[in-house]
């Protein structure tokens, strides 16, 4: 048996270094082609040296995004109200770990509930649906084709929100499947996959008949997410088949791809269309894009069961998992190199484009976040850090500071450009950068200092329980301040959000180029 | 890259061997070793306790996997000795946890044996440790003029006893107590036992 472990596991890391050796020896011998000119791809037709700062500034004057344009706000507004509502559930939860006698009266309102209800409202409600709606807007412009059967998607986000809705009220009467991330009841499952193949349907197909030959950096991570997640997400709802440590195994390898192999590559890709095209010019370096996505595929799919280390399962899976945590400093330096550098180079657009703030903010997030858990993953540093709210900060810097925020900014720049009027108080989208970054960093910074003294108070046997508990306190206190600095930040980006969709056409500030 | 189809295949075949290496080579694994013979099935009463915990997140707060002497004094808490793989045959959805805002529970029934403690404690924990966290969940009780025969009436301190009357466990928390109290893994570990043992060879660092 030991025999089998040990080449199960040499294996595994064998094949990823050769796949990455592999992936080297092709770009450097050119076997993947990539001309320089693909990276302008993102620019369209007229190509690069045209920043896109002004809102009414189209790259596409031939009704590309008049098609994407009704399913791509159907969802972004979906995904509004879920981040508001979510938000609202999370602030609650947070209150609740501080106030343990504050609504206690039934059982929805209690910590687990609300808790759960937070989790699965911003993952299923907000982040995958506005960034399925950036894939639908992003996609066409960069094959330069209107999105085929654009009627699909609309159906899609119906079943979506409404299976969301059931899938939160099934929380709240304690209906669940009782694993963390699947929460959702597996019958009200079917009807999330069934919408999500109405909303990838019609990417592929425009993917296949794309009227550009070069797929873009940010289509390999799209077309990619559209592969994976769909797989996980069966597999891991699959009823009845998996139990006991198995189950274990099966929930973090489903949670951690959810991060890895839906939430990042939507992020990361949303990231490499924005930066370059607003800023006017290419990314840095295209040929390490290669390095970065694959990369992230081969290392990131197997870093689950770092959410089990210490725990009752075969030693050779955890070290697994430690292991590719770590070669995961791999790809994202090959990421931050090429957003970084380019934002860094053209600080200047920074003030000219308050959506490039947020990208810019979230990508310099996915850095540290992926920093970060390439560290906690460390069998020491998981020891303290391990079952603490350390890893709840951990959690809000990579799906909040990174993915929210720059989808907050895809929304920013999306909206003027589908409506062709810009928004009406610019004022409240500084207020709202503000507040989610400064409650942000409240959040993380209480929950990250709070969970290693939680964490070094639980190893020491010499003092008892309760002083990791009494001692977080104030942290969690401080939490839920930089947690409602965040929430009043989402409010604010709603009302902007219905005021550009109220205000009269008569106040756009120029008229759109239609055609 | 320029083409859908080797795109697509080459990220979903990634995905497949990573499905390979966490899902089902474990999966494997852990099946082939045989239940400890001490460790019973919920009764029907216990799988219903069980659902309780499930569907009010008590995981959201507790673990159920003390960690090994090597790591954690996980054992020196009383939390149990290290779990291995063979403990949660019976669990399903397993209830591991991630958490420790409260201690862990794999062995809280050897632990915490009495019915009027656990009843207590959920009803109110503050009753018990002025200090808790923990969520109240009076909702699984009520409050009646007196009692009746076969009520099972809950102990409180007088600061947090009902104006008038006494305060009587539901079925539910009968349940959940019942499930609580099975909550019992100290029979020893099986010889081929299965866990995490990358703290026992090493030093420090990783
Ligand atoms: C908000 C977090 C939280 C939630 C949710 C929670 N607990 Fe607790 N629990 C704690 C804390 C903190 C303690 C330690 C203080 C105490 O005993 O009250 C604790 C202690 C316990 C203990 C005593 C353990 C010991 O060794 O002293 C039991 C039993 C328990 N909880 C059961 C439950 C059950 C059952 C649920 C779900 C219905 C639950 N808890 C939900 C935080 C929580
Ligand atoms: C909208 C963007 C947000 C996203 C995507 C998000 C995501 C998440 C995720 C993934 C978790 C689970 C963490 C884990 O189990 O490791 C979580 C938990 C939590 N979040 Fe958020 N969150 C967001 C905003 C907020 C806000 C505004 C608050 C307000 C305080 C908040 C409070 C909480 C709380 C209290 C928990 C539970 C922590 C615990 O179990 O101790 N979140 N969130």
């Amino acid at each position: 048996m030991p025999l089998t472990i040990g080449l199960l596991l040499g294996l595994s890391f064998v094949v990823s270094v050769l796949a990455l050796a592999f992936l080297i020896w092709a770009v450097a011998t050119r076997q993947i082609t990539m001309q320089k000119g693909d990276a302008a791809t993102v620019f369209g037709a007229e190509g690069a040296g045209h920043p896109d700062v002004d809102g009414t500034h189209l790259f596409d004057t031939t009704g590309i995004d008049r098609i994407s344009a009704r399913p791509v706000l159907v969802l972004i507004a979906a995904a509004i109200f879920w981040l508001v509502v979510g938000s609202l559930f999370g602030v609650g939860a947070s209150l609740k770990l501080h106030w343990p006698d504050w609504l206690t009266g039934s059982a929805p309102l209690t910590f687990g509930r609300m808790r759960t209800l937070h989790l699965n409202l911003v993952i299923y409600g907000w982040l995958s649906q506005v960034g399925i709606a950036g894939m639908m807007w992003i996609l066409p412009r960069i094959f330069r084709t209107p999105l085929k059967m654009p009627g699909l998607p609309l159906a899609g986000a119906v079943i979506w929100n409404l299976t969301v809705a059931a899938g939160g009220w099934a929380i709240a009467t304690g209906w669940t499947d009782g694993e963390e991330w699947l929460e959702i009841p597996w019958q009200l499952d079917i009807l999330l996959a069934l919408a999500g193949v109405f909303f990838v349907l019609p990417m592929i197909q425009t993917a296949r008949k794309r009227e550009v030959h070069h797929i873009y950096v940010t289509g390999w991570y799209f077309l990619g997410a559209m592969i994976w997640f769909p797989f996980l997400f069966i597999v891991a709802n699959l009823p009845g088949i998996h139990y006991g440590v198995e189950e274990a195994t099966t929930n973090w390898w489903f949670a951690h791809n959810v991060l890895g192999l839906w939430l990042t590559p939507l992020g990361v890709g949303t990231a490499y269309y924005f930066i370059p095209k607003i800023i006017g010019k290419p990314v840095y370096s295209y040929a390490v894009s290669l390095l970065g996505f694959w990369g992230l595929a081969l290392f990131y799919s197997q870093v689950g069961i770092h959410h089990l280390i210490g725990g009752p399962v075969p030693t050779w899976v955890v070290t697994l998992s430690v292991v590719h945590s770590v070669m995961m400093f791999i790809p994202v330096i090959a990421v931050a190199v090429n957003q970084h550098v380019t934002v860094a180079r053209n600080t200047w657009a920074l003030k000219q484009s308050l959506p490039l703030r947020f990208i810019a903010f979230g990508a310099l997030m996915y850095t540290f976040a992926s920093f970060q858990g390439s560290i906690e993953a460390l069998r020491s540093v998981n020891t303290i850090t391990h079952f603490t709210h350390y890893t709840i900060g951990h959690a809000h810097l990579g799906a909040y500071a990174f993915v929210s925020i720059v989808m907050f900014g895809s929304v920013y720049h999306i909206m003027p450009r589908l409506l062709g009027r810009e928004f009406a108080w610019p004022g409240l989208i500084r207020a709202h950068f503000w507040l989610v970054v400064l409650g942000f960093a409240i959040y993380f910074f209480a929950l990250s200092i709070g969970g290693v003294l939680q964490g070094l108070a639980m190893l020491d046997a010499t003092r008892p329980f309760a002083e990791s508990v009494i001692l977080m306190k104030p942290y969690l206190e401080a939490r839920s301040i930089g947690g409602s600095m965040m929430t009043l930040g989402h409010i604010l980006f709603a009302l902007n959000f219905i005021g550009i969709l109220l205000a009269r056409p008569g106040t756009a500030a120029k008229p759109v180029v239609a055609e | 890259m320029n083409r859908y189809l080797p795109l697509a295949l080459l990220a979903f075949g990634i995905l497949a061997f990573a499905t390979l290496m966490l899902v089902i080579a474990p999966g494997v694994q852990i099946a082939r070793h045989s239940v400890p013979p001490q460790l019973e099935p919920y009764t029907e009463q216990q799988a219903r306790g069980r659902a309780q915990y499930v569907g009010l997140g008590c995981v959201y707060c507790h673990s159920q996997q003390p960690r090994s002497p090597d790591q954690a004094p996980d054992g020196e808490r009383g939390w149990g000795r290290p779990a291995v793989a063979a403990d949660y045959v019976y669990d399903q959805p397993h209830q591991l946890g991630t958490m420790r805002t409260g201690p862990d529970l794999l062995n809280v029934g050897a632990r915490l044996p009495s019915e009027a403690w656990q009843l207590t404690h959920l009803y109110q924990p503050r009753a018990i440790f002025g200090w808790s966290v923990m969520p109240a969940y009076p909702f699984l009780f009520e409050i009646k003029p007196a009692a009746e025969p076969g009520d099972t009436v809950v102990v409180l301190p007088e600061a947090f006893a009902p104006e008038a009357g006494v305060v009587v466990a539901r079925q539910e928390a009968l349940d959940l107590t019942a499930y609580l109290l099975s909550l019992d893994r100290t029979y020893p570990a099986p010889a081929d036992a299965l866990r995490d043992e990358g703290y026992a060879t090493m030093e420090s660092g990783s």
